[in-house]
Formats: structure tokens, sequence, C-alpha cells
């Protein structure tokens, strides 16, 4: 445990923080408790992000930095930390629509927060979904998308995965650019998520863990 | 004679482009009646915009493609049947009657793009299927690095850099000379080596081709929008202009660039950002001089609430947006930022403005909160939602209306539009939205 290295993640100092892992992992440090450290940083970024102190450009820095660090700690790692996972989660860019920077952050946000995701990546047909689903199991689902266009894709994925007789054992989440609650309604999602952290809270409320 | 344009003040410019905005001296309307509709237009327009109180608020949708869907065409179409385009313009005007027309700035000629070979988006027959909005492809097409070879000079970079590798035909430009480097005549041939290449010769002629095309679409947009005006619609935007932050981090360094950026490199692209003032207070001023319309469209992208703190906000978006609204009224030009997201978190922030020159237009800010915060600066425009307007009723539309006149159009100074363009909106839904700008918004 370094606490000097927890710190340095969550203040956002990347060059302090890397240096420190390189120097951990160098000294011969237990790698799974480096690894362990970024985790509890991910956590106060988390906690600052959703108080409103942290933003898009720490969260992206948080990202850089938990890269970095997995990187160098992964050539010395024996085995793969056992990492429990809280519950799965299946997510995409709807039909259409190819923007995934904000469907990214919440992918990155779920990751780090305990859950098992699966991004199908962008202009996801409801087949792919449907089929997705089958495959992975998850238990929620997560439908971006930025363009108006993706209303009624929304519309179609869930459509789909309704006739395939998949809806009832999942929740569906919507959000992205001008999807409001309202869409959420048209759509028969179960929730509309406001930014990542509102995702990661839906998630955790129905998955539990 | 008049004082010269020099010689006037900020204010005596803003009025003679108003006057002209007004007046259209010398342009020819289709009928007495239309010329009427038209100066009532665009005074209503002009007293919302200067805070008074006018005869009724201003209603007009963000129609963005709405015109051409209802019209039964494609986005394809869109992009390449520019006649079929002016007439489901002209039928959608002639059906809903709007007092303004947003029209033709997300109107692009797709051959253009064909000719050029541009990667920097997908569009229907590139990518994309004839039904789906042209979507840009996010990227660093600009490294970090090149900070400072950007900021020393934009244009050179531009040509040199940025265009070779947005659009594929242009790639040998990469091999442009210095322009400043044609000095005395002496040194001129070198510089004229590179322009008798094959290859930058072939990138070249794709560059007139592209040219002739984009003249040809203005043969029609333009005869379009003097028959738009002609028939007595006020025109809602002469030209348009971005926030320094997102010029650079749309388009050049992506949001995820720039976002790491703002820790990496904050001095370089704070440098940058204000080297990009003056490019588009121009972009802005220039395309005014052409269409005589003084309001210019600033779409926000980066600054919305969420993006960043309102530290942040403060240190690298505000002071350069801020200073290209300044310069735009300076030369008497109507700044019209538009809000694209929430702006709830950075009202306080932008009421930081001269009162009465500009227009702040929102999308999915609390429109309550906008009156309360910017009401004595500003007049405000905005902000039916786009996913109202697609999945909610004529009756939800009606009342979402009337509430917001209510809440935002007190005193005047307010707009009654849409938040981001209505594309795939219900029909009945703007017919709601127009009568319910009508029935509502008499003073």
């Amino acid at each position: 445990m370094s606490k000097e290295l927890v710190n340095a993640i969550a203040d956002m100092r990347e060059d302090e923080a890397l240096a420190l892992a390189r120097a951990m992992v160098e000294g011969g440090a237990d790698p799974t408790g480096i690894l362990e450290d970024a985790r509890e940083a991910m956590d106060i970024v988390g906690q600052r992000y959703e108080e409103g102190e942290y933003y898009l450009p720490e969260l992206m820095m948080a990202g850089e930095m938990l890269n970095g660090i997995t990187d160098m700690v992964k050539p010395v790692l024996t085995q793969a930390p056992g990492v429990e996972r809280r519950g799965k989660v299946l997510i995409g860019t709807v039909a259409g629509d190819i923007h995934d920077i904000g469907k990214n952050i919440v992918t990155f946000m779920l990751d780090v927060n305990g859950f098992e995701v699966l991004d199908l990546g962008v202009d996801v047909a409801p087949e792919k979904f449907v089929e997705s689903i089958r495959e992975f199991q998850p238990e929620v689902v997560g439908l971006s998308g930025f363009l108006t266009l993706a209303f009624d894709a929304m519309v179609d994925t869930v459509a789909a995965i309704e006739a395939a007789g998949l809806r009832d054992g999942i929740k569906i989440v919507v959000g992205g650019g001008q999807v409001t609650d309202k869409i959420r309604e048209y759509a028969g999602a179960d929730a509309y998520g406001d930014d990542a952290m509102g995702a990661v809270n839906l998630a955790s409320e129905w998955i539990g863990g | 004679m008049d004082k010269s344009w020099k010689a006037m003040s900020p204010d005596e410019r803003l009025a003679q482009r108003l006057d002209g905005y007004v007046a259209m001296p010398g342009f020819e309307f289709a009928s007495p009646e239309a010329e009427a509709a038209y100066r009532e237009r665009a005074t209503i327009i002009r007293d919302a915009f200067e805070m008074r109180v006018p005869k009724r608020v201003p209603v007009f949708p963000s129609e963005g493609f709405f015109p051409v869907f209802h019209a039964g065409l494609t986005m394809r179409d869109a992009l390449y049947e520019y006649e079929q385009v002016a007439a489901a313009t002209l039928a959608y005007l002639d059906e809903y009657q709007p007092d303004a027309w947003f029209g033709s700035l997300a109107l692009v000629p797709g051959r253009c793009f064909d000719i050029l070979d541009y990667k920097l988006y997908d569009w229907p027959g590139h990518g994309l299927s004839d039904e789906l909005m042209y979507q840009m492809n996010e990227g660093e097409y600009v490294v970090a690095e090149e900070y400072a070879e950007l900021a020393a000079d934009p244009s050179g970079f531009f040509l040199g850099k940025y265009l070779p590798r947005v659009f594929g035909a242009l790639e040998p430009l990469a091999k442009m000379p210095l322009l400043p480097s044609i000095q005395e005549m002496p040194m001129t041939p070198t510089a004229l080596l590179a322009f008798g290449l094959p290859d930058v010769q072939a990138a070249l002629h794709k560059l007139m081709e592209a040219g002739t095309e984009a003249l040809r679409w203005m043969g029609v947009m333009g005869g379009l929008a003097a028959q738009v005006r002609a028939l007595g619609f006020a025109d809602w935007a002469g030209g348009a202009a971005k926030a320094p932050f997102d010029a650079i981090g749309d388009t050049l360094r992506g949001t995820k660039g720039m976002m790491l950026d703002m820790y990496r490199h904050a001095d370089e692209l704070i440098e940058t950002c204000e080297r990009f003032v003056p490019l588009m207070v121009e972009m802005g001023v220039s395309a005014v001089n052409m269409t005589g319309v003084p309001l210019v469209f600033i779409p926000l992208h980066k600054g919305a609430d969420g993006f960043m703190s309102n530290a942040q906000f403060e240190k690298f978006y505000w002071p350069t947006l801020k200073a290209v609204m300044l310069g735009l009224v300076e030369e008497g030009c109507i700044p019209v930022p538009f809000a694209e997201g929430g702006y709830g978190q950075r009202l306080e922030i932008i009421a930081d403005f001269p009162k009465g020159k500009c227009i702040w237009w929102f999308d999915q800010t609390d429109m309550g909160r906008a009156k309360e915060v910017l009401g004595d600066v500003c007049c405000i425009a905005g902000n039916v939602p786009t996913a109202l307007m697609t999945a909610g009723t004529p009756d939800e539309v009606r009342a979402y209306c009337k509430d917001l006149i209510e809440v935002a159009g007190v005193d005047g100074g307010f707009i009654l539009t849409n938040g981001c363009g209505i594309d795939h909106a219900r029909a009945e839904n703007v017919r709601a939205m127009m009568e319910a700008g009508r029935e509502y918004g008499l003073y």
C-alpha cells in the first residue's frame, strides 16, 4: 500500500504517479498491491466526480494513469488479480450512430466500479444487442446515442430485445446527447442516465453488491 | 455621405447593420404582404434582441433536417439533390409559417466532399446509409506536440498539415512551401517548385473541381435564401464562428486530446486558443458582410455542463469565447452562442458581458434560471426539447411552450425556438409549437 501513489493519482499528479509506480515495480513491490492502490485512487476520483469537484478532464486523466500503471505492472504480474465482479453490463451506441465518447466514459466508470462490461462499440444493430444478451447474459443493458436518430434506434432495440423474449431478465438504461427521460418512456427502457456516475448508481441499485 | 465604417462606434455599426436587416433596402419582395410580413418578423427579432417587449414573441423551429425528412427525402437527397432541398424548404416554410429560417448552415453539398475524399466525416454513400445524418469521425488530427507550430501560423498549418490529413485528395498539399518565403525575386523560384509537381497539381485541380461544385450549390442555396426572404421570412443566422476551445478541440485535437491537454499542455492550449480569436472573429464578420444578416451563430460544445468545472471553464474556455463575442460586437455583429447540452452551471459566468449585445440560445438549460441570471444582460432563446418534439404529444409541446413563454418571455427579450435541430420531430408537434407561440406569445 502506498498512500503516496493513491494520492498522486487521485490528485491528478500524473508524472509523479507514474514515477512512483515505476519505482515500486522496479523495487520489487507486490504488483497486485500497486493495482490495488490504483483502484483505491479510482474510487476517490469517482467520488470527486460525483461530488462535482472532478469532470471529464479528470476522468480521462485517471484513465490514462490507470492504463500507464497497468502496462507497467503487467509484465511482473504472475497471476491475474482475483477481482470480484459485481455484475455484468452490456453497452453500445445504437444503430446508425457512430458517437462513442460518452459511451466510453460510462464504460470506463462502470469498469473501475467493479462491473464486468462488454462494450459492443458504435452503430450496433438491434440483432447484435439481442445476440450479445444471449451470449453474455448481462443484468443491465446500456443504450447510448448522441444524435436524434438514436431515439428510434433505441425504440427498435428495446423492441427487438422484447421480441426475443429477453426483456424480463434485464434492466435497460438509455443516455447521451439529446436523450432525456422522455426518450426512456418512448423507448420503453427502465431508466435514463444523466452522466457516468448516474449509470454506475443505476447499475449498483439494480445489481447490488 | 455616411460616416466611414472605421470612424463608426460599435453601436453605430450595429445600428447600421440592424437597420439594414429590418429594411433590406433594394431587396425585392414577392408581394407587399410578404414585405410587411418580413418587416414585422425582423422587427420582433430586433426588439427581442434589444431587450424590448416586441409585439409578440418570435417563434420558429430550429428546423435542422425536418423540412427534408418531412418532404419524404432522405439524408442522401439532402446532400446531393440541391433543388429538391430548396423545394422542401419552401414547402416547409409555407406550411408552418415560422418567423425565421435558420437554414442553410447544416445543408452542405455532398459532391464537394466526394471530390475531396473527406475523412473527417461519414455521410450517406461514404460509410453511412442513405437515411443517416452525416457524422464526425473524432480523432487527434493534430497531435499535442504540434501546438507551437499551429499557434505560430494557423493558416500555414491548415494548408500544409491539417487539410492533407482530413481530405484524401489534398494529401499532396503537405508539400506546400512556406508562403512567407516568397520574398525577393531570387528567393521566389524555389517556392514555386511544389506547384509544378504532378501530384500537387492534381490536388489543386481537385480543389478547383470542388470549388466549381460549391459555386453550383451556392447558386441554388443562394437563390433559395433570397426566395425565402422574398416570401417574408426573416434570417436567423448570417454567419458562423466557433469558440476557440471548440475550434481546436472538435476537429483538431478531439475531445479526449483536448481534455488531457488541460493538464498536460495547459499553457500551449490557452495560447493557441488566443491565437484563434481574431480568426474566429473574421470568420463571423466576413460572412455577415456577405449576407447582410448581423446574427452570428456560435455552436458551443465542450464547455457544456458536466464537461469541465467552472474553474476550468473560466480558465480555458470562456476568456477566448468572450473575446470572440466582443470582437464580433466591435464590428456591429450580434453573437448568438448556442449552448448545446446544459449551461446551468455557467450562467453566472457568462452573465459577465455588456448589456444587450448578444443572444444566448439554450438547449437543455433551465430557462427560469437563465431568465433570472441573464434577464438583465441579454435576450435568451430556446429551448423546446428535441426529445419532446420527437417523442411527445402536441398537448405536451403546447404546455411546454406556454410555460416557457410565461417564464422566459416576461418583459420581452425572448425568442421561442428549440434546443437542437428537430430533424425527426412529429409534424403535429411542429404545428403545436407554432400555434402555441402565436397563441401565448402576444404581449
